[in-house]
């Protein structure tokens, strides 16, 4: 299962959990599944997300792979100018 | 998305070929947004508020509306019901809140009300009979002010999820991130340095104001011209704020006179449209530099607190920041960019950062160039650099030492994929700048710099001609040559020279959504997706080749332009070129084209670090930059001339931004120096010849390995300037821009 890991500013929404783990075989899968184990966490992921797999920034896409035992980190929405 | 397909010997890429807009821009014949007319047009003026905060008690338009030549006046109540709500979340009302105010004025400059009438003479003049009755507001415009308990509450609820109960309600996002135990890592330094930092609002400060010309029928049905960086965005934000269909909204960019961020959003779009909603005509707005300046975004302003530890030998041991920024009237600042780039350019242990998103009385900020980086570069970079003389240490080996490379863990959380930097401090190591003596009162400093880039929505289009010439319509406004490159990226695929392609700026109606030129994606996304389409179109071309041999699809190759057989147990036929094919593509299955949609994500960082030599003139406080180089990791320049063109780009922006442009506010909240003559960009007496290493150290996001390079280049300058004039005046500069009063107060303080 994928280890999700939280920016500090979330965790207060996740009973201060550092990481999260989920069954989770895309972005999307993963984010509601976030969602479902720590509800809190709605509004932010609507907010937007972005998330680094194994170090690969995924800044929207929903339908991106999440292999089996990949390092996940959620990521404040990025923007650019 | 899964890349099978990398290259990395290339015919064209990586040449410099004519561009393809120079004749266009050097006779005047390129248009751009106020170049456009219609029959019938009319012309639209905006009534702005004089006041930083405003309850709007009564608006009178029927004078103004009596005069024979006006022909429409509207206020917030010809716009659509947006809902409300908290923090990025409300963008579209943010957007139309800023566009036209509803209840209050919220910054000096505010749109309140507008006008079209047959002449822009007329359309200013009835302006002037428009009453406004205001209740004027306390207000304030410094983001430190701005947190404070006792400061005027410029909107309740705009707070989101992330803000403590606590806290001010102009505070309205926070974030917080970093690893380790940045207590401990502090205690087991040789030296720690705990600094505050400033940075003013700066305007991107592009030539060509903003303009338009739009026209929208009571069927609902419209039509706009306009500048933007991004037609995409203005044809969604637009019909959600008039209360039409997207897709009845047909928008076309313009050539753009620069944008530098500031161009991704609407401001005056909207408002053309709703006036001729109601005049049942074309209406033409056009900005002066004084609107400009008053009603569209600069970049946020800064205040921010570092703390640095590091040992004798340069390791540093733990860093922290907390960095406030406020972005206007609206969420929006980038505290939280301004934090995750902090630090990026460092492998630690321990590492924790804080943004927070304040509102203030001013215009809503508006994205410049990776938004937020520049400003942490220099608070942190300038706390490096001081801890690097204290402690006698060369400024490229402690950066050197504490460098992040590939599988540093990054201080916002993942790992890195292959990145640059090292190899970025190695060459300016190397380069001959690094070791020139300085003159005395000269000053030498050295930063890094680090930004995200972005992917984004993408679609392109590829036709082929009869005589074999391609046009390519690509989705996102060229605001650095990415015709050019997308020329260059096709010709290396088709196998035909670059002049034989055509690049055009497609409207919302003959392609599919493209996000905005923007997070320096236009090379890397468009170029992807211009790479993929183009090589639709060659299987495709490579079809008919077989058809016409006889033998199977894939038993033809692409070579050189030409369908070839893939191999002697292909078949004996002369090579086909992409002319010949297309000659009878009408009769062979009909006309070929290449699509490409996708988001692509693997945008990949990218790190610059900058040289920068500065005097200081001790008797006015005047600093002149007297020499600069930027080195930064390209992944690969497909077109190295405008690469260097946006390195020298950002340097010279970042020079304005570290000397002398800064938004004044005075006393009474309004902006003190709303014009090119107060606000002062540098032109090209007051920069030196900016020197440009490209570093290639390939994206694996990319087919080519692009990596965007817009951006990256703005990230160093502050940081670089500001350690070159405090080695050479003596005395560390904490408040940008650093212009002649303040520097010259700097020198009296030291010496006092």
């Amino acid at each position: 299962m994928p280890e999700v890991h939280l920016w500090s500013g979330l965790r207060g929404l996740a009973d201060g959990k550092e990481s999260v783990e989920v069954e989770a075989g895309t972005v999307g899968e993963l984010l509601d599944a976030l969602v479902r184990a720590h509800p809190a966490l709605q509004e932010a992921i609507d907010a937007g997300v972005s998330v680094a797999i194994d170090g690969r920034i995924i800044a929207g896409s929903l339908t991106e792979p999440v292999p089996e035992g990949s390092e996940v980190y959620l990521m404040q929405r990025l923007r650019g100018g | 998305m899964a890349l099978d397909d990398s290259k990395r010997e290339f015919r064209f890429v990586g040449t410099r070929p004519d561009r393809p807009d120079g004749l266009d821009k050097v006779t005047g014949r390129a248009r751009f947004g106020a170049d456009m007319n219609a029959a019938g047009m009319l012309h639209g003026a905006i009534l702005r508020s004089p006041h930083a905060h405003a309850r709007i008690v009564r608006i009178d338009t029927s004078k103004a509306e009596a005069l024979a030549d006006v022909k429409a006046v509207v206020t917030r109540a010809d716009f659509a019901e947006v809902p409300f709500k908290p923090g990025l979340a409300g963008e579209v009302w943010n957007v139309l809140e800023n566009v036209m105010a509803g209840d209050k004025a919220l910054y000096d400059g505010h749109a309140v009300a507008a006008v079209a009438a047959t002449s822009a003479l007329a359309a200013r003049d009835a302006l002037k009979l428009i009453e406004v009755e205001y209740e004027e507001l306390p207000y304030v415009t410094d983001v430190n002010a701005a947190m404070r308990q006792d400061a005027p509450v410029i909107r309740e609820g705009a707070a989101d999820f992330s803000v403590p109960d606590d806290m001010h309600p102009n505070v309205v996002r926070r974030h917080e991130s970093g690893h380790g135990d940045v207590e401990a890592g502090f205690a087991e330094a040789d030296l720690v340095i705990e600094d505050s930092f400033e940075t003013e609002a700066t305007h991107q400060g592009y030539i060509e104001p903003h303009a338009c010309l739009g026209q929208l029928g009571k069927d609902g049905k419209g039509e706009l011209w306009c500048c933007t960086q991004g037609h995409w965005i203005v044809q969604k934000t637009c019909a959600a704020l008039l209360g039409i269909e997207t897709a009845n909204l047909r928008v076309t960019a313009s050539e753009i006179g620069g944008g530098f961020g500031g161009k991704t959003t609407v401001f005056i779009e909207p408002v053309a449209l709703a006036l001729s909603r109601k005049a049942n005509r074309p209406v033409k707005i056009v900005m002066s530099r004084a609107e400009v300046f008053r009603a569209t975004g600069p970049t946020a302003s800064a205040s921010m607190d570092i703390k640095v530890g590091m040992k004798k030998d340069g390791t540093i041991t733990a860093a922290q920041g907390e960095f406030r920024l406020q972005g206007g009237a609206f969420p929006g600042a980038p505290g939280d960019m301004t934090a995750m780039c902090a630090f990026a350019p460092y492998d630690l242990k321990n590492v924790h950062q804080v943004g927070y998103d304040v509102m203030t009385n001013r215009p809503k900020q508006a994205a410049y160039r990776a938004p937020g980086s520049p400003m942490a570069a220099f608070a942190v970079e300038s706390v490096v650099d001081e801890l690097c003389r204290k402690l006698d240490l060369d400024p490229i080996e402690v950066r050197l030492k504490n460098a992040a490379r590939e599988g540093t863990k990054a201080s916002y959380g993942p790992r890195f994929e292959r990145i640059g930097l090292v190899e970025t401090l190695e060459a300016a190591k190397a380069h001959p700048h690094y070791a020139a003596p300085l003159k005395p009162g000269q000053g030498r400093g050295i930063s890094c710099g680090f930004w995200f880039n972005h992917g984004g929505e993408t679609s392109v289009s590829l036709a082929l001609s009869e005589d074999g010439s391609v046009q390519l319509m690509v989705g996102t406004p060229d605001i650095g040559g990415s015709r050019a490159s997308m020329a260059l990226m096709a010709a290396e695929v088709l196998g035909i020279p670059y002049e034989n392609i055509r690049v055009t700026i497609a409207d919302t109606a003959s392609l599919g959504y493209n996000d905005v030129s923007h997070g320096s994606r236009v090379t890397y996304a468009s170029g992807l997706a211009t790479i993929k389409a183009a090589k639709d179109a060659v299987r495709k071309l490579s079809q008919r080749a077989a058809a016409k041999w006889g033998i199977p699809e894939d038993a033809v190759k692409w070579e050189d332009g030409c369908a070839v057989p893939s191999g002697p147990n292909a078949g004996d036929f002369d090579p086909l070129p992409l002319a010949e094919i297309t000659a009878e593509m009408g009769q062979t299955g009909g006309p070929i084209s290449g699509h490409f949609e996708a988001t692509p994500e693997g945008a990949g960082v990218s790190f610059a670090t900058h040289i920068v030599d500065a005097e200081v003139d001790r008797e006015t406080g005047a600093t002149k930059v007297v020499r600069y180089t930027v080195i930064q990791d390209a992944g690969k320049a497909i077109h190295p001339t405008y690469v260097e063109g946006q390195f020298q780009g950002g340097a010279a922006q970042g020079i304005g931004w570290a000397l002398n442009e800064e938004y004044i506010y005075g006393e009474d909240g309004r902006l003190q120096n709303a014009g090119f003559l107060d606000y002062r960009i540098p032109v090209a007496s007051d920069l030196p010849m900016i020197d440009t290493v490209i570093v290639e150290v390939p994206n694996p996001g990319h087919p080519f390995g692009v990596r965007g390079v817009g951006e990256t280049s703005i990230c160093p300058p502050l940081a670089a300037i500001a350690n070159a004039v405090s080695a050479a005046a003596g005395v560390r500069m904490r408040h940008l821009p650093m212009s002649p009063p303040r520097t010259l107060a700097a020198l009296k303080a030291r010496d006092a």
